[in-house]
Parts: C-alpha cells; sequence; structure tokens
C-alpha cells in the first residue's frame, strides 16, 4: 500500500494484489506473506463489523487468510480484483458463522443492532485507507434513509433481507428493491466496474 | 418465482442477504442471465469497497499465526470446471458443461475407433449447449439493449406477461409469472402483429411457462405480439381468440 493514492475510480488495492495471488496459487509463501500485509487489515475490520466480538473475529479472520492460501488456485482474475474476491470469502465466512445456530442463540437484541453504526470511526495511519473511508461515507450519504438502512444491515450486521424487512417493519419486496437500487446508487458514486 | 422477480435479487445476493434457498435459485437464474451476471460482479465489487472502508489494524500476533498454518495446509489444485461457490460471482453455467463435453471428446478420441459414436452424440450435445448459450445470449442482448422498450400487460388469472423489444437488435423477448399450464395436448403460441395480420413467432415451452421467450425472426414492423392456445405444435395461423394481445411501446 505504498503506491500512489487513488481518490476516485477503483482503488488500487496495492500493487501487484494480483499477481501475487497469481504466485501463491503456485505454493509461493513469500508471495503470501505479502498478500497477507495487503488484505489482512480489510479481512479482520470486515469480520469485526458483522461479528463484533474480537476473540471471535480474529479466529474467523485466521480462517479466512488460510483459506486464501488454500484456495487461491481457484482465483480467476477475469472474474473480479483479488481484493474483491478475498473480501468476499471474508464476508461469507462471517455471515455463516453469525448465522449459525449458537450464534443466533446469541444474538443481540432487536434495538442494539439498530442503535449500532459501523465502525468508520477508527483511526488509520494509512492515507490510503482513510481516503477510501471517507468516499464510502460520502457516497452512502447520498443513498435514501432506507436505502442506506437496508445495505448497512445487510451488509455490515450480516442480516438476510427477510431480517432487514421485520427489523424495519417494511414489506420484502420493498427491501429486496432498496438493496439493489442502493447498490446501483453506491456503485455509480464510487465509479465501480467489473 | 419469475424472472423478472429474481433480477431483483441481484443486491441482495451481492450482499450475501438471501437465505440458502433462495441464493440457490438466484444462482440456478445466474447461470441463465448474463445481464444479471454482469450486475451481480458489479454490485459484489461496490459490497467490497463497504468492506474496505471498515479495515482494521490486526494484531502481530495473529500475522504470526496465520503465517505459521499455511505451512502446514495443503492447496487445493487448480479447478478444471469451476466452483460456483469460489466466490459471490457465478459465471454462465453452459461454460460448465462445455469443459465437460470438451474431456468427453477428449476421452473419446483417446479410445480410437471404438468410441466414434460416443464422439458423434458429444458434438451432438455440444451443439445442444452452443444453441442453448446462443438463445442466452440474445435474450440477454434484448434485455440489455439502450432502446429496450417493456410493455406489461394483465393475462388474467393473476398471471401477467412482459414483452422487451428491441428495434435495434431486431428482436423480442416474452416474460410472463404465474402463467397457467395450457390445457393437455395445447401449447401456448406467440405471434407477431403485422397490422392485422398474425406471424408466428414460435412456441412457448409449456413446462417452463416461467422462463424468458425469445421470439422467433425478426421484429421488423409488427406493432405488437399476441398469445393464443394451440394444438400440440402449433398452428400456421391463430386457431382461437387470443389469450392476451399486447402493443409494442413506440421507442
Amino acid at each position: 500500500m505504498k503506491e500512489a493514492v487513488h481518490i476516485s475510480g477503483v482503488p488500487s488495492p496495492g500493487p501487484g494484489l494480483q499477481e501475487l495471488l497469481v504466485q501463491v496459487a503456485r505454493g509461493d509463501q513469500d508471495a503470501f506473506t505479502q498478500v497477507y500485509d495487503q488484505v489482512s487489515g480489510p479481512v479482520l475490520g470486515l469480520v469485526r463489523s458483522v461479528l463484533r466480538d474480537p476473540a471471535q473475529s480474529e479466529e474467523v479472520a485466521q480462517e479466512v487468510l488460510v483459506e486464501v492460501w488454500r484456495t487461491a488456485p481457484r482465483y480467476q482474475p477475469s472474474r473480479g480484483s483479488a481484493m474483491n474476491w478475498v473480501l468476499t470469502l471474508a464476508h461469507h465466512r462471517a455471515v455463516d458463522r453469525v448465522r449459525s445456530a449458537e450464534a443466533a442463540a446469541a444474538r443481540e437484541h432487536k434495538a442494539a443492532l439498530l442503535d449500532r453504526t459501523p465502525d468508520f470511526d477508527e483511526v488509520s495511519e494509512q492515507v490510503e485507507s482513510r481516503l477510501e473511508r471517507e468516499q464510502v461515507r460520502r457516497c452512502l450519504r447520498t443513498l435514501s434513509e432506507l436505502q442506506r438502512e437496508s445495505v448497512t444491515l445487510a451488509y455490515y450486521r450480516g442480516l438476510t433481507y427477510r431480517e432487514v424487512g421485520e427489523l424495519l417493519s417494511v414489506p420484502l419486496g420493498t427491501i429486496k428493491t432498496r438493496l439493489r437500487d442502493g447498490l446501483i446508487r453506491l456503485r455509480d458514486c464510487l465509479g465501480v466496474s467489473a | 418465482m419469475s424472472t423478472a422477480e429474481l433480477h431483483t435479487l441481484t443486491g441482495a445476493y451481492a450482499l450475501h442477504a438471501l437465505p440458502e434457498d433462495e441464493r440457490i435459485a438466484f444462482e440456478r437464474h445466474l447461470g441463465a442471465c448474463e445481464a444479471c451476471a454482469q450486475e451481480v460482479r458489479e454490485l459484489s465489487a461496490t459490497a467490497a469497497r463497504l468492506g474496505l472502508a471498515v479495515s482494521a489494524t490486526p494484531p502481530p500476533a495473529l500475522r504470526d499465526r496465520v503465517l505459521r498454518e499455511i505451512t502446514t495446509v495443503r492447496q487445493e489444485p487448480p479447478p478444471h470446471g469451476r466452483s460456483p461457490r469460489a466466490g459471490a460471482v457465478t459465471g454462465r453455467a453452459g461454460r460448465w458443461s462445455t469443459y465437460a463435453l470438451a474431456a468427453c471428446v477428449a476421452a473419446a478420441a483417446a479410445f480410437g475407433g471404438v468410441a466414434v459414436w460416443q464422439n458423434q452424440v458429444a458434438q451432438d450435445a455440444r451443439q445442444e449447449t452452443d444453441r442453448a448459450q446462443q438463445h442466452n445470449e440474445q435474450v440477454a442482448r434484448v434485455l440489455t439493449a439502450s432502446d429496450a422498450r417493456t410493455t406489461t400487460a394483465d393475462l388474467g388469472g393473476g398471471a401477467r406477461g412482459t414483452v422487451v423489444v428491441s428495434k435495434s437488435v431486431n428482436r423480442a423477448v416474452f416474460l410472463a409469472s404465474d402463467m397457467a399450464q395450457p390445457p393437455g395436448g395445447k401449447v401456448y403460441q406467440l405471434w407477431f402483429n403485422d397490422a392485422g395480420a398474425m406471424r408466428s413467432a414460435g412456441l412457448m415451452n409449456p413446462s417452463a411457462t416461467d422462463d424468458a421467450v425469445l421470439l422467433d425472426g425478426p421484429v421488423d414492423r409488427a406493432s405488437g405480439m399476441g398469445i393464443t392456445v394451440e394444438p400440440a405444435g402449433g398452428s400456421d395461423e391463430p386457431t382461437s381468440s387470443p389469450v392476451a394481445l399486447m402493443d409494442f411501446r413506440d421507442a
């Protein structure tokens, strides 16, 4: 992450993450160390936003990072950026964990869920991630309230659209639509292409 | 669930917000809908940006643990086909079958003369796959055309029909939701309306009335379309009064 700062468009996930992952797929442990240094922060942050519990989050982050090593041969650059692939994996694992039976039993109270906003305020020394955070925060503000609530509850809390609908007392069809048009608006605001 | 309804699930899917059963149904749909697959790719990349924005600083001990653990973990071999759960993004399902067929052809070649017949079967099946894929691509081209115009009509009995026409592609796609199965021994036949003259646009697959149907033949000057119930195999001209008549929207 020592490269130039990207203010708009898809941010560079760091120098050559894609190529590094290809080397990892061939069993290169040194390349994996560099991959680790680029992705571990985003992976842990994302997992923690979904799971809340610090110890459990570290455990799941570790599983995800080892899975990156194990399944690197499956990564296909033609289907998206390396960072996207890693974070998709991380989100899946975090969501699987939060939806598992025991986690569900310990699930926080409704009000507590609504009360929490994502952790955007963590101090980071890296200019690039600070800018990324600013941009996402700015773009989230362009969404309608229902779009923003639906998208953040689904993504950062790992709720299904049905749970989001119940929590907000909004019809399911509306939630589905808001998740889609909210993400579309975010996509356009962030200038994401794929 | 209808195709049009499934399409609205791209957002929920990209956010992993679908319950298991709906996720499976949607992934099946993705295999046949290139436009949806593209949207899912973009929305997944957008979701990943939300992830990047909550980046944290991991403790050094985590680094040590992970780097130690990978020295004992064996990597997966590179896939020959594809793994549908490798990420949120799923490609066209058709492609896997092409790989499988390529393997069949290779195996057939290895067995020499004995396998000529098998080889022929594989070729036929491959052509079948190619046709299905071309069909999906045509449907996607119409649905994503910049001049695509949509008309929706009530087909009675709670069923709804939507026709999407693109003048530039010169093709039309019909989507129905909750359409009843045709009576036994009958089929739904689609027609282009050329200034009152009905031109056949093919039959609907009776077992898949919820699928997107690419109307046979060019749109040309047709101003609308109709649906009739016809004897199995279809008719040269309508033999019953239409179930529905829909006018195309002007561009």
